[in-house]
């Protein structure tokens, strides 16, 4: 293996001073890994050069509690009837007319724009106090239930976006209009990497349980946005080929692979002597980054090394890849190896029709292997560095699209009022917070925005979500955006 | 461990950080240079021109305000409310407020006293005043005095010329985005002649790849893309707009007249086929097919894509925030943003769901074709039309036959119609009975009513076939633009407003007719327009030079960058007009330049001085766009289609990169032959998936309108170089040529490939590296025909033909030679 130019001790602290004063147009970095190199020596979005104010010092702005998040993204949005926001009085009030006084002036969707009547359906599923908490845990998630005690569930989430593109990108990069950086992105920036051989921010889409009503998926979800193209997030899929171009073509070895990089690293470096452009240096450095992931992402997808109980915890199905149970197990790997950032995404929660049957099937698919991660990275003591989100984009409404039978409804979307919880990293376990209607329709007590969320989500990485921003199309532009936001206390603990 | 590192590091860090933070204050204080960017950065969020977020009724953009609010009393900063604000310890006082998150410097400080001790002058922001041409000495180049005025000022000398080869290199990549074949090389260092380099530039300007060269960017700034964009991301029929943009650049069609065709081509008074295809600009934006999708909320979606788009192509201006509210820095309005919106109000368009297949582009050898097959309908309709007096005999017999005695069997209407009193009937009964006399009833014209259904059938079936374009059409009504009170697309209640130029700039009179796009387009264009002629400069300079003169291409408001040689941007812009809008002119006049032409290797005190090179006392040196470094790979290794224009191509990708996409799922299927090896340019532009070595390298997914890109260094670039099929062929098929026509030692096969691939010999030095190299990999694959055999198996190209076993060893120790060389940096630089 080529040794990289060795940067003296005293460089290095130069470096430092200086990317604590903010200076040197924002090529600080500690962590020299995936993200954190280029942006050392080399140069990538430009408008960011013109401003030398506007670059991060990639260290927090105060302690932070968690070092990792995972997020467990439940696209299509999830009835929070039938999994979070228990509504008892419901049941007395099936197929009665949702009064007009709830209502108010919510617009409704094309979907049920002309429906004639707003009929109430109450849950199918029944619900029970689960954990020393008490927490109300629908029969839909028994394996979730017995973690209760670790769930910081949040019932009063809102959003303005009403259809699913808008809306997964409202919560996704905190604006429902393409082009903004996301939450991994931000946090890439924002902190640098903690590992050197591996993403910060990783994504993985996983396998649908059913073929219908499934939502697109976009690199938009995942891109860095106007930040620099490093901070994007690297998909990593299922099969023999986790990484795009990971693979050597066919006849090369690992030996041949060495030796030919090493040519051009050699090669490099004379170059590197005749001109002195430190953009060089920094395209050797990428080859041995990608050199060091050839080998470790093999590594990384390979479960020989899992124990017995990794199976007992996150289901069989956890070892065919792609599924959502594999892609859980995988984040813990990946949390495991200093990925800062990973974004597994479940699709086809959209039921718009045929929700009691077809709801039973996505929370079968999710409930395990959530369960079994929270339970995993907990006996791991990684639960208290490491935040663990689970939910969708917005909510759905009490009164039934479509069909009306007690076994068979089905409900638009809402984005007045939804459910997600959090769990670690200095989250409040075991509370509930905010509160919604008897027809979970509006929100009566203690709202939490999608920008709160975002704005404590940051905060939980030491992260004040005011002062992570870079000036882009000339505005200060942060996570949380122009309008007011806050850190919620209440969810901390 | 090379020691230069360390001493360039060391020396340019501290520098750099002193010059970010610690420049002196100027004696004498220029508004736009020196205060205007700390009063927008500090203080025009809330004393801006934005009324609605205005606090206690004070602007600093405007003197007059300043003044009577003794915000400012020039001549005496003490006195001044800003001066002591700024100084106070009270957070109640202190301004910027501790919780805005913003913060003056000693030196922004000390600035602004000054400022207001020499009278606080103000100017009209940079880019608003009309462009001012500098006078040059007759026998100078402007470029080159301007850039040397501005080194003198900042203590720098400009750097030597750049030797031959890297010159003909760099030009030829800029101009063409290919590199000059190892013949263009020698001749070109050989020729000693004083115009061997204009000969050269005019011979890259005639080329037919200078227009692909050139449509790179723009493409990037009008949004270019083969999909929606939306939702399901599905196709739309756009690229015959793609090749009209490298046509235009080809056939150097001004600029202005560019911008008439884009905005306008539907409604010129010379309108045809060609201008109509430019009108395709109008239709690149985001569509969404998705079925529960609010019409309002894409309504409004679409006017602001198309507002952004002009504010970014034309005029350098971010107007994106103006949808919302008034721009918190520039004088852009909320007013403005929905009455340039509104000139867009007429395309005609499906608001949500699939757009129109679009208008038939027949290429020219088909043109001829369809013209026929239209006479010929003409000719059969006016055979059938002949016969109208036959027929209207024969039907007034019937129908009067009929309704003496009605046939049994006829269709309701038809039976209803009959029953009527003759006279009582309406003009729909009579055409239901001549509708069904004609196509039931009727023997005479049967042959000529089953030709005409033939040739229309024959036209359209050829249509069909024949690309199509959409274009832009007006509709005779246009939509009513409402401006949307903080964006809310729900909300009814704003104003309507019609179609008007942005109230800030000058603009001409319409005496009182609503403008419509040839008005916008007339008006972008026009003398008048302050913006224009500098943004299109800027960005040509980019190009050029790796970086514009103001470094922010796409915001020349407060919140940009005002360019350090002002002078130059102007000139440049001031010639562009002079000269009719010429694009090749200004082009030949920036690349003839000597500052063109200088090296890129910055000397210790250049990086230390200017380690951005913002004063081009150098050239820049940079990592190509993602499109030349596929052209490069595959016309070394010598597959590279020449071919100029055409559908867009699927190079080879990896399985279920397309997986996620939905409404329909589907496959991706990649051309085979000649399409496999076509330029970047033309690759299939899937906005939420775009080709994963493009985005490695940096290519925007045209989302957005982009005036610059990124440039990362990022590992997945290494990874697409060394695994993407493309490019493992490209080596394979170059090593090929290597063991054929490189001579007959393994050294002059390596001079060979040097000059094809770096267009230079290699050193003795990295002789020795690559031969070692080869002698391993020669002695790896002779013991493992099996793995040379699999290595040689990438990709569609054929192998030589009878290769024995020693043979396929020797290509694929040869391969990695040539891959190497695809991964050096020096392959994807521009220097």
């Amino acid at each position: 293996m080529l040794d990289l130019p060795q940067v003296p001790a005293a460089l290095k602290r130069e470096w430092l001073e200086l990317e604590t004063r903010r200076h040197f147009l924002g090529r600080g970095s500690k962590a020299l890994g995936w993200a954190g190199l280029a942006t050392i020596l080399g140069r990538s979005a430009p408008h960011l050069l013109a401003s030398t104010a506007a670059l991060p010092d990639q260290r927090p702005h105060f302690a932070p509690k968690a070092k990792r998040c995972i997020y467990l993204f439940m696209a299509g949005a999830p009835s929070q009837f039938e999994t979070w926001d228990y509504k008892p009085k419901l049941a007395a009030m099936f197929d009665k007319d949702l009064p007009e006084s709830v209502r108010g002036g919510q617009v409704l969707t094309g979907m049920t724009a002309s429906q004639a009547r707003l009929p109430v359906a109450p849950s199918f599923y029944k619900f029970a106090q689960m954990g020393k908490a008490g927490h109300w845990v629908s029969e839909l998630f028994p394996h979730t239930g017995k973690v209760a005690d670790d769930l910081c569930v949040i019932k009063s989430l809102h959003t303005e976006a009403i259809n699913h593109e808008p809306a997964i990108l409202s919560m996704t990069t905190g604006n429902m209009f393409p082009g903004k950086p996301s939450l991994g992105a931000w946090l890439a920036y924002g902190l640098g990497a903690i590992n050197e051989e591996l993403p910060t921010f990783v994504v993985m889409t996983s396998k649908m349980p059913v073929r219908t009503n499934v939502q697109a998926l976009s690199n938009r979800l995942w891109s860095s946005g106007f930040l620099p193209p490093e901070y994007a997030a690297v998909s990593l899929r299922a099969g023999n080929e986790p990484v795009l171009y990971l693979q050597d073509p066919k006849g090369v070895n690992r030996d041949v692979r060495r030796a030919m990089i090493d040519g051009v690293n050699d090669l490099n470096r004379q170059l590197f002597e005749r001109v002195g452009d430190p953009e060089i240096n920094t395209r050797i450095a990428q080859y041995e980054m990608a050199f060091r992931m050839q080998t470790s992402v093999p590594d990384l997808t390979d479960f020989s090394d899992e124990p017995a109980s990794t199976w007992e915890l996150y289901g069989e199905k956890a070892k065919e890849p792609g599924t959502y149970a594999y892609n859980c197990l995988m984040a813990r790997r990946l949390a495991e190896r200093g990925v800062r950032f990973t974004q597994v995404f479940l699709r086809t929660w959209d039921q718009h029709t045929v929700l009691p049957e077809r709801i039973k099937v996505m929370a079968g698919e999710s409930d395990q292997p959530t369960a079994g991660l929270l339970t995993d990275l907990k006996r791991r003591g990684m639960l208290d560095d490491t935040l663990v989100i689970w939910g969708g984009e917005f909510g759905r409404t009490v009164y039934s699209q479509g069909t009306l039978r007690p076994d068979n409804y089905g409900r638009d979307h809402h984005p007045r009022c939804f459910s997600m919880w959090m769990a670690g990293a200095g989250t409040k376990p075991g509370i509930s917070y905010g509160e919604t209607d008897d027809f979970s329709y509006n929100i009566v007590k203690d709202p939490v925005h999608i920008r709160d969320f975002h704005a404590t989500v940051l905060h939980q990485f030491g992260i004040d979500h005011n002062r992570l921003s870079v000036k882009f199309q000339g505005l200060d532009a942060k996570l949380t955006g122009v309008l007011p936001s806050r850190v919620i206390p209440e969810l901390l603990a | 461990m090379p020691r230069r590192v360390v001493i360039i590091l060391s020396s340019v860090f501290p520098l750099a950080a002193v010059l970010a933070a610690g420049a002196p204050v100027p004696a004498r204080i220029e508004f736009n240079r020196d205060v205007r960017p700390i009063l927008s950065d500090n203080c025009f969020y809330c004393h801006g021109p934005d009324a609605s977020h205005r606090k206690a009724k004070l602007r600093l953009d405007v003197r007059e305000v300043a003044l009577a609010k003794e915000a400012i009393v020039p001549g005496k900063p003490a006195d001044s409310e800003l001066v002591i604000r700024f100084h106070s310890n009270d957070p109640e006082e202190v301004m910027p407020p501790p919780d805005s998150n913003k913060k003056l410097t000693a030196r922004d400080k000390a600035v602004l006293e000054r400022w207001i001790a020499q009278g606080a002058g103000y100017q009209l922001h940079w880019a608003y005043e009309p462009p001012a041409k500098p006078a040059i000495p007759a026998d100078a180049n402007a470029i080159d005095s301007l850039v040397a005025r501005r080194l003198a000022e900042v203590g720098l000398k400009s750097s030597p010329e750049a030797d031959r080869r890297t010159l003909i290199r760099r030009v030829t990549s800029d101009l063409t985005g290919l590199l000059p074949t190892p013949e263009e090389v020698d001749a070109f260092e050989k020729d000693r002649a004083p115009d061997a380099y204009a000969r050269v530039v005019d011979r890259l300007l005639a080329s037919p790849h200078y227009g692909e060269r050139m449509a790179i960017g723009w493409l990037d700034v009008v949004r270019f893309a083969d999909t929606i964009g939306y939702h399901s991301d599905n196709p739309r029929n756009v690229w015959p707009y793609r090749d009209w943009v490298i046509r235009s650049f080809n056939e150097n069609k001004r600029f202005d007249r560019f911008t008439l065709e884009q905005i306008a081509g539907d409604l010129l008074p010379d309108a045809n086929r060609e201008t109509r295809i430019g009108s395709a600009f109008n239709r690149l934006l985001l569509t969404t097919e998705e079925g529960g999708a609010q019409p309002k909320d894409y309504e409004a979606r679409m006017l602001a894509d198309r507002v952004r788009a002009i504010g970014a192509g034309w005029l350098g201006q971010t107007t994106g925030c103006a949808q919302c509210h008034d721009h918190k820095f520039d004088p852009f309005t909320t007013r403005d943003f929905y009455a340039l919106g509104a000139f867009f109000a007429d395309v005609k368009e499906p608001v949500i769901g699939r757009r129109e297949e679009g208008m038939v582009i027949a290429p020219p050898e088909q043109e001829e074709k369809l013209a026929a097959l239209d006479r010929e309908v003409a000719a059969k309709r006016a055979a059938v039309a002949a016969l109208t007096p036959e027929f209207d005999a024969a039907e007034a017999e019937w129908v009067s036959a009929a309704t003496a005695q009605p046939p049994t069997g006829l269709p309701r209407a038809v039976a209803a119609a009959l029953k009527k009193d003759p006279d009582t009937r309406t003009a729909r009964d009579q055409q239901v009975l001549r509708n069904h006399f004609r196509t039931k009833v009727a023997t005479i014209g049967r042959e000529e009513l089953a030709a005409l259904t033939a040739a229309e059938q024959e036209r359209k079936t050829f249509a069909d076939s024949l690309p199509h374009c959409l274009v832009t059409e007006a509709a005779p009504k246009k939509r009513a633009v409402r401006i949307l009170p903080r964006g809310n697309f729900l909300d009814d209640t704003g104003e309507v407003v019609t179609a008007a130029l942005p109230g800030y700039l000058p603009r001409p009179d319409f005496g009182g007719r609503e403008p419509n796009r040839l008005d916008l387009a007339r008006w972008l264009v026009s003398r008048e327009n302050p913006l224009t002629a500098r943004v299109v400069a800027n960005r040509l300079w980019q190009q050029f030079f790796g970086g514009g003169l103001s470094r922010v291409a796409g915001d020349f408001g407060a919140q940009g960058e005002p360019p350090r040689n002002g002078a130059l941007l102007d000139w440049l812009a001031g010639e562009f007009m002079d000269r009719g809008w010429d694009v090749k002119h200004l082009v030949r006049t920036i690349v003839l330049s000597a500052t063109y032409r200088q090296t890129s290797v910055a000397t210790p005190e250049q990086l230390a001085a200017d380690p951005e090179n913002r004063e081009f006392g150098r050239q820049g040196r940079h990592r190509v766009e993602a499109e030349l470094v596929r052209d490069r790979a595959l016309q070394v290794a010598g597959l590279l289609s020449p071919r100029v224009g055409g559908p867009s191509v699927k190079p080879y990708q990896p399985d279920r990169y397309w997986e996620n996409l939905n409404f329909p799922p589907r496959d991706y299927e990649m051309d085979r032959g000649e399409a496999q090896y076509r330029r970047g340019l033309y690759v299939w532009w899937q906005r939420t998936f775009l080709h994963p070595a493009m985005l490695a390298f940096d290519a925007p997914s045209r989302e957005e309108c982009a005036a610059e890109r990124s440039r990362a260094n990022i590992p997945q670039q290494a990874l697409v170089l060394l695994n993407d099929p493309s490019y493992v062929e490209a080596a394979r098929v170059f090593a090929a040529r290597i063991v054929h026509e490189g001579g007959a030692t393994a050294d002059a096969q390596l001079h060979w490939a040097g000059k094809q691939a770096l267009q230079r010999t290699p050193s003795a030095s990295e002789t020795k590296t690559v031969s070692a190299l080869l002698e391993e990999h020669r002695r790896i694959y002779r013991a493992d025909p099996a793995a040379a055999k699999a290595l040689l198996a990438t990709g569609d190209a054929p192998l030589p033909a009878g290769l024995a076993t020693d043979g396929l060893a020797e290509l694929a120790a040869w391969t990695h030679v040539a891959r190497v060389l695809f991964n050096l940096h020096e392959f994807v630089t521009r220097d």
